[in-house]
């Protein structure tokens, strides 16, 4: 509800908005914005691939079913991972996340599969503020599936929790006949502690924070597209950014910097991310174009495409947003880490219009950036 | 990234706005993007920030997709359920809704629906599954004709009898005419297709200067070239000169592509009479192909439906496409029709008039405020985006 009483989506809310401006264009736009608050409600018979996207219909999915049916305190909140009490525990609580991996290929350049379950899984919990405690994975296996190469993914995941400091403490295998799935499908889940009451989340976010990048957008996206060899393009020195944050979030946490938010930017992009807080913290948030880090192989590769390099996913990337007067501080930080060394201040949060991202152009205009609708589709001409 | 980004230039956008600012005068002045692909750009980069309020661009059907009517889009989608068949097109196709449903619910719902980037890769997989036929859905107007061509010269050559092309490209002449022949519709001038250019040249044009009296300039798609061609537009009509001028001369010859329209030729013939998306039926406007090429013709290999649909009720996209309304105009625009749930095409493509408005130009309050903010002294003490050196474009990051 909003001060005036009235349900924010309702009819009322958008004859309210209509009548604050006689500009016919204005009023049209008024009137959008009242219907985008409504809850989003999931209209399709069957599941489309852009219900795995990551944008608008992931969404949807998410909070018009999952949520709606599974609710409750913990999950309502649709972080990066959830926070569990323990009985008789104060000042501190359990954070748990889980992810599923079905990458296609499974070795490209940079990665593999296994290195993304545990880095990503890591992620989640590291931006939420959470120490990695531990990780479960759940492999489901085809019928035919290579020892071999089963070996280097598992491998793989070892040499990343090494890195990480974190166990894989417990699994399960499925193995499912030839056909019903692609090789190999992993899922993990990753347990941390966490300080409570939390010290990072979308509650903290005000106006005038300062929105960091950890580093250069689309590489993984742009790697995998690449390497699973739908368009005939060549990018040598393009590599996935698959990497774990948790070093880097641990110390802007300690080193004196007014954390309010973190989020890793994975599917959907950063554009996503930003739409996401704009969304759940009511406030709007301007980037600069020309402040974006992006290396030039991904703006090749995305300008050829008809992509946007703020939609294309990215598995070593975060977006943090710091007090107004602690930007500089969070970028010394960041770029003394070796995952951060390419991080840039991109933007800020603005007051209004609630919801809404901006870019200011290095053309000298400004758009709009909207969540992610459908799969990325290229242009064609 | 060379050879874009010099003409994606700041301070030149800015002074060249300024200058046509100052050529405008206090007049208002109409100017129509006929291609699609301008619509994009103009929204990309905000180039109607750059404009005076006096100059306003007016967003015409050139897209490929949004011209299409629901029945043709209902026969690809009744050709993707066929047996056996291998369905390929542009992914813009994929979400667009057909009376019942969209390609992308036919492929959930079991065929077998497949995004290709060029005709080509819809060949190449023709020739990886000769016990399957494909079909590619071809759409666009002469800047795809060609590609369309030469893929079916090269399955002719090669024997590949199982690749046949659903038609259905266009040509840019017609829907012109019919947009300068509509009532209650006062043009300045227009902003000619680049790409299309590239293979019919400047020459055919001529006719909107002889019989319409309205200038045409031919643009590149980069921000500074649709901002010089407004800027030449105006300079014509305050010389006194009614002319098609070329901007795009770095890829547009005067005469075109001769190759390219010798290829379009061999292949191709006009049909008698297309459905265009809100523009009806027009006589000579697309293409089909040569008989020599029946063999590869879905429309006579296949028992293509053919069924006229009417557009549904509520949805204005002729109205938007002919540019007499703008997209906030119409009457579901941004309430029923978004680019999540459209019912019109022009929401569907991102080279349409409604979702290029839709997904970046969709504020104005926002624009003031945002224009103070960008503006304003940054606070004592903070950082602000873009002033710490980034330099970090071209390094090859991986450190593990």
């Amino acid at each position: 509800m909003t001060e005036t009483g009235i349900p924010p989506g309702s009819g009322a809310a958008i004859r309210a908005a209509s009548a604050r401006t006689a500009d016919p264009e204005q009023r049209v736009l008024e009137r959008i914005e009242e219907i985008r608050k409504r809850r989003p409600a999931l209209r399709e018979d069957s599941i489309t691939m852009s219900h795995g996207a990551g944008g608008k219909a992931s969404h949807t999915l998410t909070t018009a079913l999952f949520a709606a049916i599974l609710s409750n305190p913990a999950l309502d909140e649709l972080g990066d991972h959830a926070t569990l009490m323990l009985p008789g525990v104060d000042g501190m609580g359990i954070a748990i996340t889980t992810d599923s991996f079905v990458v296609s290929p499974l070795f490209f350049p940079g990665g593999d599969i296994g290195e993304l379950a545990i880095n990503g899984t890591i992620n989640d919990l590291a931006v939420g503020g959470a120490t990695p405690l531990g990780i479960a994975a759940a492999f489901i296996l085809e019928e035919g599936l290579d020892v071999a190469l089963l070996r280097r993914v598992v491998e793989s995941m070892r040499r990343a929790a090494d890195r990480a400091g974190v166990h894989v403490v417990t699994g399960d295998t499925k193995v499912v006949p030839r056909g019903k799935v692609d090789q190999l499908f992993i899922t993990t889940t990753g347990v941390g502690t966490l300080v409570v009451p939390r010290r990072v989340g979308m509650h903290r976010i005000v106006p005038g924070d300062i929105v960091v990048l950890s580093g250069a957008i689309g590489d993984h996206g742009a790697t995998v597209m690449l390497a699973r060899g739908d368009v005939d393009l060549e990018a040598d020195n393009l590599r996935s950014d698959t990497m774990a944050l948790h070093g880097m979030t641990s110390a802007l946490l300690t080193g004196g910097v007014d954390v309010h938010f973190m989020r890793d930017a994975t599917r959907g992009g950063v554009a996503t991310v930003l739409n996401e807080i704009a969304q759940a913290a009511g406030v709007a948030v301007a980037i600069d174009e020309d402040a974006l880090p992006i290396h030039d192989e991904v703006r090749g590769v995305a300008e050829i495409l008809g992509i946007d390099p703020l939609y294309i996913a990215n598995e070593g990337k975060l977006v943090a947003l710091v007090g107004r007067d602690d930007g500089a501080r969070a970028l010394e930080i960041m770029r003394s880490c070796a995952v951060g060394t390419e991080a840039a201040v991109i933007g800020e949060v603005i007051a209004e219009p609630e919801g809404m991202v901006f870019m200011r152009t290095g053309f000298g205009g400004t758009r709009v950036v909207d969540m992610l609708i459908g799969d990325p589709l290229p242009r064609i001409c | 990234m060379k050879f874009a980004d010099e003409f994606r230039d700041r301070d030149l956008a800015r002074a060249l706005g300024a200058r046509i600012a100052a050529d405008a005068g206090d007049r208002h002045w109409k100017i129509m993007e006929v291609c699609g692909g301008h619509t994009h750009t103009i929204f990309k980069y905000g180039i109607e920030d750059l404009l005076p309020s006096n100059v306003e661009l007016v967003h015409g059907p050139g897209c490929p997709v949004c011209v299409i009517p629901m029945g043709r889009l209902d026969d690809g989608i009744a050709l993707a359920h066929e047996p056996s068949v291998i369905f390929t097109c542009f992914g813009d196709l994929l979400r667009v809704p057909g009376s019942t449903g969209s390609l992308l619910d036919a492929r959930a719902a079991g065929a077998d629906v497949r995004m290709v980037y060029s005709p080509l890769d819809a060949l190449t997989i023709a020739r990886q599954n000769p016990d399957r036929k494909v079909v590619f859905y071809a759409i666009g107007f002469e800047t795809t004709a060609p590609s369309t061509a030469l893929t079916l010269m090269r399955a002719k050559a090669e024997g590949i009898r199982n690749f046949f092309v659903f038609c259905n490209h266009v040509t840019i002449v017609p829907p012109m005419k019919a947009i300068l022949d509509s009532p209650g519709l006062q043009l300045d001038g227009f902003l000619g297709p680049g790409h299309v250019s590239t293979v019919v040249g400047i020459r055919p044009y001529q006719f909107v200067t002889t019989t319409y009296a309205k200038p045409v300039v031919v643009v590149g798609f980069e921000p500074l070239d649709i901002l010089q061609g407004v800027h030449m537009i105006i300079t014509q009509i305050r010389e006194g000169r009614c002319e098609v001028e070329n901007q795009y001369k770095r890829v547009v010859h005067d005469d075109g592509n001769p190759k390219a329209l010798e290829v379009l030729g061999r292949v191709f013939k006009l049909r008698s009479h297309f459905e265009w998306r809100g523009l009806g039926f027009i006589s000579q406007s697309a293409l089909e192909l040569q008989d020599e090429f029946a063999e590869h013709d879905a429309e006579k290999v296949f028992s293509v439906p053919g069924l006229r649909v009417a557009d549904p009720k509520a949805c204005q996209c002729g109205e938007v496409l002919k540019g007499v309304l703008k997209p906030w105009e119409c009457k579901v625009f941004g309430t029923a029709c978004t680019p999540e749930t459209p019912i019109g095409t022009c929401m569907v493509s991102s080279e349409g008039a409604c979702a290029a408005y839709y997904s970046f130009g969709r504020y104005s309050r926002a624009r003031e405020r945002e224009r103070v903010l960008a503006s304003g002294e940054p606070a004592n003490g903070r950082v602000r985006a873009g002033e710490h050196e980034t330099g970090v474009r071209p390094v090859p990051v991986r450190e593990r």
